[in-house]
C-alpha cells in the first residue's frame, strides 16, 4: 500500500436515467474522494442524488441508468487500482469486490436481513462466498464479529431469527454482516435514520469504534448535520446532482461558505434558540390564513383546558394462535396510565421513541382506537364532550374539532385524488356549503398553507414531501377544528423542508388560534414547537414540564439520555457516550431505585416538584432527592 | 465549474462551488417531468402502456376481432347455414395472383371433384383454366344486419358462379372461414359475459370479505377453497346436465356463461380481498375515517379506485379461462350445441381421428383460439404493468 494513495476516487461522475418524461440526470460531474482509514461524509436531501452514487460505487445501479466518468478503487492490501465502471455489471470481478472489499448497510433494518435465516447462517454466507474457511471456522469468525458489534452473547445471537432482534440490533447485525470479511471501504447509506436517537447514538459510536478499530475507511451517507458532525473526516455537500461544497470536516463546520450549505444548518433546530427565534427555512412559506374563517370570537369564554386525558390504559393481547384456536395472550401495556391536559392556544408537545405509546395516545383522542380504561374530556366552550363515548352526530362533530396531520406524506393522500377533492372531501363528508363556497374554501385552504390555486387539478404524485405534507395540513385545517394532532409530521422530510413546514404550523397556530398536540421522537423539534413538553416511555409519561425546564432542568433519568443523545452539528459539542450509556436509555432497570418500580408494591406516581414540573418516581421518594440524581 | 480533486493522498482543499445556487432548482421541473406530473392516472397508464409494445399489437388486435364480430355477417362470405352439396370436405382454395404470368387479381381456380373409389374421398383438383377472380363489396348471400336491415353486401365473395373456400369446407359443405367468423360472435362475448359476472361477485364478495373481515370473510375464504379444489370437468358436466334439453339454445348460452362465471369469481374475489387488506392500512384510509366518512364512501372512493386498475388487468387475463372453457364444454358436447356456432362448436367437427386426417382443415378453428388467447394474455400483462403507474 502507498501511503499517498486515494482508497476510492470518483471522477467527474454523471448519472443519468431515462424515466417516462425523457432523460433525468441525477449527478452531474461528481467529483469526490474517500483516503484509507478516513470517514467521508456525503450530505443531501432525499433526490439529490447522494445514494445513486453509493449505488455505482457497489455497481448495483438499475438496468435504466447510463454512467459516465470514472471510480476508481485501490485496495490498500495490494494497491491494485480498478474502475468499478469499467467491471462487467454482476461479472466475477465486481463480485469478488462486493462484500469482501467493499461492503455496504442499508437504511432499513427491518428489511434489510433475510426472515427466513438466521443471523448467523446470513453473516457465514459472506465468508462461504469470499473466503475457503471450514463450517465450524465461519461460526467462530461470525461469533467473535457479533461480539465485536456489540451482542453479549454471540453463541446464542448465531441462531437467531432476525424477528427476535430489535431494529437497533438488527442493524447491528447488519454492520456484523458488512464488516466480516473487513472490507476496505463500508458504504453507510442512512445507517441511523430509521432508529430511535438514543439508538442512534449508540449505532454512531459503534461504528466510529469499529472503524478506528479496523482501520477502515467509510463513506457515510446521511442528511443529518449532526451525525456528520460526529462521525465525519471530510465532507462533500450535494445538491440536486451537483457538489456544492467539500472540505475537512473543520472547515466545513467552522467556515461554511456555500448558501446552501449555510441554509441547511440554519434549518436545523437546536437547544439555544431563544424563545421565539425562528428558524430559516431555505424555502419559506408565505402563510396567509385570512380568508380561511372569520375571527373566532367566542374564545375568551372557552375554559383554560381544551383537553383533560385522565389515566388512559391500552393494552395490546399478542395472540398465541395454536392449530386449534386461540390460546393464551400476552398482554402488551401500550398506553399505562396517561393523564394529561392541553391548554387552549398552547402547544403540548409529546417526546418518545418508537413502541413508548405516543401514537396510541393520539389514535385514542382522535378515536381510532378504543381504550382500555380512563377518560378524555374535551371542552372548547360549548359543553363539555366525553370523547370516548360521543356517538352519532356527537361524534361527527367531535371529528370537525380534532384533525391529524400524518407521518407519512406519500401515504396520507389518496393517489387517485386530485388536491382539490381531497381538500373538498372533508366537507362533502359535513355537508358544509354548496360546490361553489366549497371551492371558495379549498382556494382558501390552498392561499393558506402557500400553496398555487394552479395546482388543484394536479394529483398528489406530482408534488413534493414537504408540498404533500402541507397538503396534509390543509386537510385537516378544512373543517376549523380547535386541536390538530400533528403525528410526527416532519420526521419523514428533510431538514430544510421540515423548518419549512415547522414554520408553517407556527404560523397558522398563531393566526388560527389552533391548539397542537405535536407528537415526535426528536427532542430539538419538539423544543421548537411546544410550550410544554410530556416525556414518554414504555407507555407512560416519564417526566411533563414547561420547554424551557425539560431542557434546562430534567430529572427523570430517561429524558437525559434523550437530551444528551440528539447530534449537534457543531464540532465542540460531540455526542456524549459516556452519559448515555450511564442513563441507560430507555432499559428501565438502569433508571435506579427511585424511577424504577421493580417488583415492589410500591407503585410510581408523579411527583410534583412545581412549575408543572411532574416525574414519574416511587410515591416514598422525596423530590429533592430526586433533583440530586 | 465542478470540485477538483487534491492529488491521490494530499490534504483536501476546501472547496466552495461558485455556480449560481437557486434553493427552488429541486422542486422546479423540466417540460417532459411536469407534462407527467400533471398528468391524470389514466393518461399515465395509457403511457405505459404504449411502451409495451407486444400488448398494444395484441389490444389491436382484440379491438378488430371485436369490431369484426359487430359485423360478421359483412366480413364472411359465406352465410353460417349456406350450403355447397357439391362442395362437401373441399380443401382450402389458395388465392393467386398471376395468371400465366399476367396479374389480373385476387382470383381462385374451379375445382372439378371426383370420387376416390378406394377411400370414398371426394378427391378435388384445380381447373388452371377455370380463373374466378374474387369480387369485393359485392352481393352475395342475403342476410339482416343486426336482425334489421336486409341486404346482400359482403366484404368479399367468390366470382358469379364460382366457389371460395378459403380455409375449406366441412361436411355439409359449408365455408370453414365464414363459420369462423360467425363463432367468434359467441366465443368471444361468452368471456366477456362471464368475466362480467364473476367480476360482480368477485368485487362484491372480496369487497365485503376484506373490508369487515370476521366470519363473513372466514366463510368466504372456505367456500373459495372448497370451490378451488373441485375438479372442474366433472362439474361443468354436471351442471350442463342440469340444464334441460328443450331450453333454447339461446338460454342455454347464457346458462352456460353463468356458470363459467359462477366458477370464476373465487380468484377475483380473493384478489380484492387481499387488495382491501393492504389499502386499508394506507394513512389516506384512515384520515378519511377521521374525516368522519362512511364505510361506503370509503370502499367507493379510496379502496375501489386504488385497485381498480389491477382488476382491470386481472379480469383480461382470466378472459382466456372462460374462452378455453367455453371451447371444452362445447368440444366435449356439454356446452353450446348447434345451431348455435362456436368454436367449440366447429372443433367437434374434427373429434375423430379419421376426420383430422382425411379432413385436417376443420382443426382450423384453433388458430382463433389460440391467437386470441395469446393476445388477451399478452394485454393483461400490459395492463398489468401499467396498472401501478405511480410505481
Amino acid at each position: 500500500m502507498t501511503s499517498g494513495s486515494d482508497l476510492l476516487r470518483i471522477e467527474n461522475l454523471g448519472i443519468s436515467f431515462s424515466m417516462l418524461g425523457g432523460r433525468m440526470h441525477v449527478v452531474k460531474g461528481a467529483n469526490l474522494r474517500i483516503l484509507p482509514g478516513k470517514v467521508t461524509a456525503l450530505v443531501g436531501e432525499s433526490g439529490s442524488g447522494k445514494s445513486v452514487i453509493s449505488q455505482s460505487v457497489m455497481g448495483i445501479l438499475p438496468n435504466t441508468a447510463a454512467v459516465t466518468g470514472k471510480i476508481l478503487f485501490t485496495d490498500p492490501v495490494d494497491g491494485r487500482t480498478t474502475d468499478i465502471l469499467q467491471l462487467e455489471r454482476d461479472g466475477p470481478d465486481i463480485r469478488a469486490l462486493r462484500g469482501s472489499r467493499m461492503a455496504k448497510i442499508f437504511q432499513e433494518p427491518m428489511t434489510s436481513l433475510s426472515p427466513l435465516h438466521t443471523v448467523g447462517n446470513q453473516i457465514s454466507e459472506v465468508l462461504a462466498i469470499h473466503t475457503k474457511a471450514t463450517k465450524s471456522e465461519r461460526r467462530s469468525q461470525t461469533e467473535e464479529m457479533l461480539g465485536l458489534v456489540g451482542f453479549s452473547n454471540p453463541k446464542r445471537t448465531y441462531d437467531m431469527y432476525p424477528f427476535e432482534l430489535s431494529g437497533g440490533m438488527r442493524q447491528r447485525a447488519m454492520i456484523a454482516m458488512a464488516l466480516i470479511c473487513r472490507p476496505a471501504l463500508l458504504i453507510a447509506d442512512e445507517p441511523t435514520t430509521a432508529l430511535d436517537v438514543t439508538i442512534q447514538a449508540q449505532i454512531l459510536e459503534l461504528l466510529r469504534n469499529l472503524q478506528h478499530k479496523l482501520n477502515m475507511a467509510m463513506l457515510l451517507i446521511t442528511h443529518d448535520l449532526g451525525v456528520v458532525a460526529n462521525m465525519a473526516d471530510e465532507v462533500v455537500v450535494i445538491y440536486h446532482g451537483e457538489i456544492m461544497e467539500a472540505g475537512p470536516v473543520d472547515a466545513i463546520f467552522r467556515n461554511p461558505q456555500h448558501p446552501y450549505l449555510k441554509g441547511l444548518m440554519a434549518a436545523i433546530p437546536h437547544f439555544d434558540m431563544k424563545p421565539g427565534e425562528r428558524l430559516k427555512a431555505l424555502r419559506e412559506v408565505p402563510v396567509n390564513s385570512g380568508a380561511l374563517w372569520g375571527k373566532r370570537t367566542h374564545e375568551e369564554t372557552a375554559p383554560e383546558v381544551l383537553v383533560s386525558v385522565r389515566n388512559l390504559t391500552k393494552s395490546y393481547g399478542i395472540r398465541k394462535a395454536g392449530l386449534f384456536g386461540k390460546q393464551d395472550k400476552t398482554r402488551i401495556r401500550a398506553v399505562d396510565g396517561v393523564s394529561f391536559d392541553i391548554r387552549r392556544g398552547e402547544c403540548l408537545g409529546l417526546v418518545g421513541e418508537s413502541g413508548s405509546g405516543k401514537t396510541t395516545v393520539s389514535k385514542i383522542l382522535m378515536r381510532a382506537v378504543t381504550p382500555d380504561g380512563g377518560s378524555v374530556t374535551f371542552d372548547d366552550g360549548k359543553g363539555k364532550i366525553d370523547v370516548l363515548a360521543a356517538q352519532g352526530a356527537k361524534l361527527l362533530e367531535l371529528r370537525t374539532k380534532i384533525q391529524m396531520v400524518f407521518q407519512d406524506p406519500v401515504s396520507s393522500l389518496s393517489p387517485r385524488m386530485t388536491v382539490q377533492n381531497i381538500l373538498s372531501e372533508p366537507l362533502e363528508i359535513h355537508g358544509r356549503g354548496d360546490r361553489a363556497s366549497r371551492l371558495e374554501t379549498v382556494r382558501a385552504l390552498m392561499q393558506a398553507i402557500g400553496l398555487d390555486q394552479r395546482y388543484l387539478n394536479r394529483y398528489p404524485h406530482s408534488f413534493s414531501g414537504g408540498q404533500r405534507q402541507r397538503i396534509g395540513i390543509a386537510r385537516a385545517l378544512a373543517l376549523g377544528p380547535r386541536l390538530l394532532i400533528c403525528d410526527e409530521p416532519v420526521s419523514a422530510l428533510d431538514v430544510s423542508v421540515q423548518a419549512q413546514i415547522l414554520n408553517l404550523l407556527k404560523d397558522l397556530q398563531k393566526e388560527l388560534g389552533l391548539t397542537y398536540l405535536f407528537i415526535s421522537h426528536n427532542l430539538a423539534v419538539v423544543d421548537y414547537m411546544a410550550d410544554r413538553i410530556a416525556v414518554m416511555c414504555a407507555g407512560r409519561i416519564v417526566e411533563i414540564a414547561p420547554r424551557e425546564i425539560i431542557l434546562r432542568d430534567p430529572v427523570h433519568p430517561y429524558t437525559k439520555a434523550l437530551l444528551a443523545a440528539v447530534p449537534f452539528p457543531d464540532l465542540d459539542r460531540p455526542l456524549d457516550f459516556i452519559t448515555l450509556k450511564a442513563s441507560g436509555a430507555s432499559d428501565e432497570r438502569a433508571w435506579g431505585p427511585k424511577f424504577s418500580g421493580g417488583d415492589s408494591d410500591d407503585p410510581l406516581s408523579p411527583a410534583d416538584l412545581g412549575n408543572g414540573h411532574l416525574v414519574l418516581a416511587r410515591r416514598n421518594v422525596d423530590t429533592r432527592e430526586l433533583r440530586s440524581w | 465549474m465542478t470540485a477538483q480533486l487534491p492529488l491521490p493522498g494530499a490534504p483536501l482543499q476546501h472547496y466552495v462551488s461558485s455556480a449560481p445556487f437557486d434553493p427552488l432548482s429541486i422542486e422546479a421541473m423540466t417540460d417532459a417531468q411536469a407534462k407527467v406530473h400533471l398528468a391524470s392516472q389514466l393518461r399515465l397508464m395509457w403511457w405505459k402502456f404504449r411502451r409495451h409494445r407486444l400488448a398494444l399489437a395484441s389490444g389491436i388486435f382484440l379491438l378488430a376481432l371485436y369490431g369484426m364480430i359487430i359485423i360478421a355477417e359483412f366480413v364472411a362470405p359465406y352465410n353460417l347455414h349456406t350450403r355447397n352439396v357439391d362442395f362437401i370436405h373441399a380443401p382450402p382454395q389458395r388465392v393467386r395472383l398471376f395468371h400465366d404470368g399476367k396479374l389480373i387479381g385476387p382470383y381462385v381456380y374451379g375445382r372439378e371433384m371426383a370420387l376416390d373409389m378406394d377411400s370414398l374421398k371426394r378427391v378435388y383438383t384445380d381447373n388452371k383454366s377455370d380463373v374466378q377472380p374474387l369480387r369485393f363489396f359485392c352481393r352475395g348471400d342475403d342476410y339482416r344486419l343486426w336482425g334489421q336491415f336486409a341486404t346482400n353486401v359482403h366484404l368479399v365473395c367468390p366470382a358469379k358462379g364460382g366457389q371460395l373456400f378459403l380455409l375449406g369446407t366441412d361436411r355439409l359443405g359449408r365455408d370453414v372461414l365464414s363459420r369462423i367468423i360467425y363463432g367468434a360472435r359467441i366465443s368471444l362475448t361468452i368471456g366477456l359475459i362471464g368475466i362480467t359476472i364473476s367480476f360482480v361477485l368477485g368485487i362484491i364478495i372480496g369487497g365485503l370479505a376484506g373490508y369487515h373481515g370476521g366470519w363473513f370473510d372466514l366463510l368466504v375464504q372456505r367456500v373459495i377453497e372448497v370451490l378451488q379444489s373441485l375438479p372442474s370437468l366433472p362439474l361443468w358436466m354436471a351442471l350442463a346436465a342440469i340444464m334441460p334439453v328443450t331450453w333454447s339454445p339461446i338460454i342455454i348460452y347464457f346458462g352456460i356463461t353463468l356458470i363459467l362465471g359462477m366458477l370464476d369469481w373465487t380468484g377475483l374475489a380473493r384478489a380484492v380481498r387481499s387488495k382491501i387488506l393492504a389499502l386499508r392500512e394506507e394513512d389516506y384510509v384512515l384520515a378519511a375515517q377521521l374525516m368522519g366518512a362512511k364505510s361506503g364512501r370509503i370502499i367507493g372512493r379510496h379502496l375501489v379506485p386504488g385497485f381498480m386498475s389491477h382488476l382491470i388487468a386481472t379480469a383480461t387475463i382470466s378472459i382466456p379461462g372462460m374462452i378455453l372453457g367455453e371451447t371444452a364444454l362445447s368440444f366435449l358436447g356439454l356446452g353450446l350445441r348447434p345451431p348455435i356456432t362456436s368454436w367449440g362448436i366447429l372443433l367437434t367437427e374434427a373429434r375423430s381421428v379419421s376426420v383430422i386426417a382425411f379432413y385436417p382443415w376443420l382443426l382450423f378453428p384453433m388458430i382463433p383460439v389460440i391467437l386470441v388467447i395469446l393476445a388477451f394474455n399478452f394485454l393483461g400483462d400490459g395492463l398489468r404493468d401499467a396498472a401501478d403507474p405511480y410505481r
